[in-house]
C-alpha cells in the first residue's frame, strides 16, 4: 500500500488537503452537467414552444410562490400508466424557457405537466376555492385568498427583461408591449391579436370567472391552462428526439 | 471587551434594512425588509448594551489567547437543541396537514410554505448548527489552537442565526426560489455566501496554526463539507434578480441544465451537508465517547476520499426517466451504486471502533445513542443506491417511499449523531461532572428510535402502494385506480407517519429539558440502567 503510506503529505499541509479536496470533488459535476450545455441532442426539436406571456409568467411566480412544486411534478416518465393517465411524456424542450425547472420530486398531488385545458377555468377556481368539493379525496391547502388578491406586479416588463438575461428570447416588442399583454390576456373584451400574434396558442379570457378585477386566481389559471399545450406532437418524431 | 465598530455596523445594517424597507421594489421585499429591520434593531440595543463605557485600561480585558473559545461553542449546543425542537415540530405540523387538510392555515401556513420551513430547519438550522458547534468544539482540541480570528467565529454564529431567520420568514411570506433545499431568494444567498467564507476562514485559519503536526481525520471531513457546500452553494444559486430591491430572481440555468444542477446541488447537500461533515463529527465523538482510537487510520484514508470523489456524480438518479439525457441517468446511477461501498467503509470504521468496548452498548446509553446512528447510516446507504437502479426508482420514485428514505438517514443518522455529540459535550462545556441523567438519554434513545422504525416502515408500505396502484391495470388493459383513490389510501398511513414523528419529537423534549437541568447544575439521583446488578449473599 505504497500510496496510502504517502499519505502523511497532504495530512500535514492544509492546503494541499484543501486544493486536493476541491479538486476531487469538482470532477464530478463536469464531466456530468457541462455537456448538457453544449451536446446539442440534449433538447429535442420541437415545434410550438414560445416563451410565456406576460400573464402566464405572473401565474408561474405564483405557483412558484405557494410551493405547489412540493406536492405536484411537471415530468411525465415514458411510461405506460403515466402515458396514459397524464399524455406524452415531458420533452426537454418543454421547459427550455422554465427559470427554474418545475420538475419536481414528489407526486402527493397528481402531474400537471399536461394540465393545461383538461378542466374548465370555473372547475380550477372551485378547486383552487375548496379542493374537497371536486374531489373529495384531496389533501390540497385552500387558496381561497387568491381569488381576493388583486394581482399587483410592479413592472412586468422588468420580469420579462430578467429572463431575457438568462436567455429567454423575449423580443423588444414583447417587452415594450408586456403591460398591455398582462391586461388584454385576462380582458374577453381587448383586442388580442397582437398578443397571440405574440404568444400563439395563449388562453384567453376571464379566468376567475370575476371580470371587474385582475386577480392572483386570473394569473395563477392562465398558467394552470397552458401547461403541456404548446408543442406540436403531430410534428414530432419519438425516435429522433430519443437521447 | 467592547464591541464599539460591531455595534456600529449592526446599526447601520439596521438602517439599511428600513431604507429597503421603504423604497422595496415590490410588497414582499418591504415586509421581509421589515423583519430584517426588527430583528437588527434588537440586536443593536443588546450589543449597546454590553458596551462598557469605562475609560480604555480598565475594560475586563480578554481571556489568554492560549485558551479555547468555547463560549461561542456553548451558544450553538443551544441553538442546535432549540432548532432541532423547531424542525421536528414543525414535521409534526406538516405530517397531519397531510393526514387532515383542513389544518393548512391559508395563506402563511400552507403545506407548501411550510413544508420547505421544515426541511430548511432540520438540515440548515439544526444540522448547520451542530456541524459549526462540533466542528469548532473538535478543531481546537484536534489542532490544540485557539480558534483563528478572535471574534471571526461569532460572526458566524450570530450571521448564520440570521440567514436561519431571514430563510424561515421568508418561506412563510412565500419568497422562495423553488429549489429543493435552496428555497431562500438571491439576497439571502449572498449573506450565507459571506458567512460561509468566514466559516472556512476560521476553519481553515485553526488548522493552519495547529500546533500537532497532522490534521486528523475529522477535520479532513470537515474541511471537505464546508469547502464543497461553498462550490455548490454558488454554483447552484446564480441567479439574475428582477430588481436588486425585490424578491424575486430567475435562474441563470434553465429545464435541463437547471434539473441537473439543482440535483446536482441537492444530492451533495445530503452528500456533504448531512453526509461528511457528520462523519467528522462520528471520526472524534465516537472514539472519545467509547475512548478506543479509530478503527482503520487507512480505511480512513480510501473512505474519505473515496466518499467525496463519488457522491458528486450522484445527483442524477434524482432524475431517472425524466427528459434528462440517458447517459447522464445511467452515470449517476452506477456512481450511485457505486458510493456504497465508501459508505459502508465508513459505517464500519466507526462500529469497528468500539472493538473491547462492546459492553459499553449496554452500559452507556451515549454509545447506544451513536452506535444506533451508524447502523442507521448504514441503513441509509444500503437503500439508498438500491433506489438508484432505475428499475427500483421507477416505482420508488414521486412516493413517500422517497421522504422515508430521508427520515431514516436524517432522523436516524443525522438526528442520533448530534445527539449522541451533545450528551457528550453539554458536561464537558458548562464543567459539570456528568449529565442531570442518563434515564431521559435512555428514554431519549427509546422514543427516537422507535418514532424512526415506525415513520420509515409506515413510509415503504406507503410508497411501494402508491407505486404499484398508479401502474395497476385490470385484465382489460384499463387503469384500475384514479389518482385520487391512491390519495385517499394514504390517509392511515400519513395518521401513523405523524405519531412516529410526535414520538422521535418527544425524545428531543426530553433531551432539552436534560440538556436545560446539565447547564443549570442540577444531578438527578440515579442508578444507571445496564449496570451490573449488585450480587445478592446466598442464603
Amino acid at each position: 500500500m505504497g500510496l496510502l503510506d504517502k499519505h502523511h503529505y497532504v495530512e500535514r499541509n492544509a492546503t494541499l488537503l484543501l486544493v486536493g479536496s476541491l479538486v476531487v470533488v469538482s470532477i464530478g459535476g463536469i464531466v456530468e452537467i457541462a455537456p448538457l450545455f453544449y451536446l446539442e441532442n440534449t433538447i429535442e426539436k420541437v415545434e410550438g414552444m414560445r416563451p410565456y406571456s406576460p400573464l402566464e409568467l405572473v401565474g408561474r411566480s405564483i405557483y412558484i410562490r405557494e410551493g405547489c412544486y412540493v406536492c405536484h411534478s411537471q415530468m411525465i416518465r415514458p411510461f405506460r400508466d403515466e402515458v396514459e393517465r397524464y399524455g406524452h411524456y415531458s420533452l426537454a424542450a418543454e421547459s427550455m424557457y422554465d427559470h427554474s425547472f418545475q420538475w419536481g420530486s414528489k407526486r402527493t398531488g397528481p402531474d400537471l405537466a399536461r394540465v393545461g385545458d383538461r378542466y374548465s377555468n370555473e372547475w380550477h377556481v372551485q378547486h383552487l376555492i375548496e379542493p374537497r368539493d371536486v374531489v373529495p379525496e384531496s389533501v390540497m391547502p385552500s387558496y381561497a385568498f387568491l381569488k381576493d388578491t388583486p394581482l399587483k406586479v410592479t413592472d412586468v416588463s422588468m420580469e420579462l427583461k430578467a429572463n431575457r438575461a438568462v436567455g429567454v428570447p423575449y423580443s423588444d416588442e414583447m417587452v415594450a408591449s408586456a403591460k398591455a399583454d398582462l391586461a388584454a390576456q385576462a380582458d374577453p373584451n381587448a383586442d388580442t391579436s397582437g398578443l397571440l400574434e405574440r404568444y400563439p396558442k395563449a388562453k384567453i379570457g376571464d379566468f376567475d370567472g370575476d371580470t371587474q378585477n385582475l386577480t392572483e386566481m386570473d394569473a395563477l389559471i392562465a398558467y394552470l391552462q397552458m401547461l403541456g399545450t404548446l408543442v406540436d406532437f403531430s410534428t414530432y418524431d419519438d425516435a429522433a428526439g430519443y437521447r | 471587551m467592547n464591541y464599539v465598530s460591531e455595534t456600529i455596523l449592526l446599526a447601520v445594517g439596521t438602517f439599511l434594512a428600513l431604507l429597503g424597507a421603504a423604497y422595496a421594489y415590490d410588497n414582499l421585499f418591504a415586509s421581509h425588509m421589515w423583519v430584517l429591520f426588527f430583528v437588527l434593531l434588537v440586536s443593536t440595543v443588546v450589543m449597546l448594551r454590553k458596551i462598557s463605557f469605562a475609560p480604555a485600561g480598565q475594560a475586563s480585558k480578554s481571556r489568554a489567547e492560549s485558551e479555547y473559545l468555547d463560549e461561542v461553542i456553548k451558544y450553538g449546543v443551544i441553538a442546535t437543541v432549540f432548532w432541532g425542537v423547531v424542525g421536528f415540530l414543525v414535521g409534526v405540523v406538516v405530517a397531519l396537514q397531510l393526514a387532515f387538510p383542513d389544518l393548512n392555515i391559508e395563506p402563511w401556513f400552507n403545506f407548501g410554505r411550510v413544508r420547505p420551513l421544515h426541511t430548511s430547519a432540520v438540515i440548515f438550522a439544526f444540522g448547520g448548527n451542530a456541524l459549526i458547534a462540533t466542528s469548532f468544539y473538535v478543531v481546537q482540541r484536534t489542532c490544540r489552537a485557539r480558534l483563528f480570528g478572535g471574534n471571526l467565529a461569532w460572526f458566524v454564529f450570530w450571521g448564520y442565526q440570521l440567514f436561519i431567520v431571514m430563510a424561515a420568514t421568508g418561506y412563510l411570506l412565500g419568497i422562495t426560489q423553488s429549489r429543493e433545499y435552496a428555497e431562500p431568494e438571491w439576497y439571502v444567498d449572498i449573506w450565507l455566501t459571506i458567512v460561509w467564507v468566514a466559516y472556512l476562514l476560521v476553519f481553515l485559519g485553526t488548522i493552519l496554526k495547529r500546533k500537532e503536526p497532522h490534521i486528523y481525520v475529522a477535520n479532513w471531513f470537515y474541511l471537505g463539507f464546508i469547502v464543497t457546500i461553498a462550490m455548490l452553494h454558488v454554483v447552484n444559486n446564480l441567479a439574475v434578480p428582477v430588481s436588486f430591491l425585490g424578491v424575486k430572481s430567475y435562474s441563470a440555468f434553465a429545464g435541463v441544465q437547471d434539473a441537473l444542477t439543482q440535483w446536482w446541488y441537492g444530492h451533495n447537500a445530503v452528500g456533504f451537508f448531512l453526509t461528511a461533515g457528520f462523519l467528522g463529527m462520528m471520526y472524534y465523538f465516537v472514539p472519545k465517547q467509547v475512548n478506543r482510537p479509530v478503527y482503520s487510520y487507512r480505511l480512513s484514508i480510501i473512505h474519505f476520499w473515496a466518499l467525496i470523489f463519488m457522491y458528486i456524480w450522484a445527483g442524477p438518479h434524482h432524475l431517472h426517466y425524466t427528459a434528462l439525457p440517458d447517459w447522464a441517468q445511467t452515470l449517476g446511477m452506477v456512481f450511485s451504486i457505486m458510493l456504497w461501498m465508501p459508505s459502508w467503509g465508513g459505517m464500519i470504521n466507526g462500529l469497528m471502533t468500539l472493538s473491547g468496548a462492546w459492553d459499553k452498548i449496554r452500559t452507556d446509553p451515549i454509545v447506544r445513542m451513536m452506535v444506533m446512528a451508524i447502523a442507521f447510516y448504514g441503513m441509509a446507504t444500503f437503500e439508498g443506491p438500491m433506489m438508484s437502479v432505475k428499475a427500483v426508482n421507477s416505482l420508488s420514485h414521486y412516493t413517500d417511499w422517497t421522504i422515508g428514505h430521508v427520515h431514516s438517514g436524517a432522523l436516524g443518522w443525522n438526528g442520533m449523531i448530534t445527539f449522541g455529540a451533545i450528551y457528550y459535550l453539554t458536561p464537558k462545556l458548562w464543567n459539570r461532572r456528568r449529565l442531570y441523567s442518563l434515564q431521559l438519554v435512555n428514554w431519549h434513545f427509546w422514543l427516537a428510535t422507535l418514532g424512526i422504525v415506525v415513520y420509515a416502515a409506515v413510509m415503504w408500505v406507503a410508497g411501494v402502494q402508491q407505486g404499484l396502484m398508479w401502474r395497476e391495470y385490470d385484465d382489460q388493459g384499463f387503469l384500475v385506480y384514479s389518482f385520487a383513490e391512491s390519495v385517499a389510501a394514504m390517509l392511515p398511513y400519513y395518521v401513523l407517519r405523524a405519531v412516529g414523528g410526535a414520538m422521535f419529537l418527544t425524545g428531543a423534549l426530553l433531551m432539552a429539558f436534560n440538556v436545560t437541568m446539565t447547564i443549570l447544575g442540577y444531578e438527578r439521583q440515579e442508578t444507571v440502567s445496564g449496570a451490573a446488578p449488585a450480587l445478592q449473599p446466598a442464603e
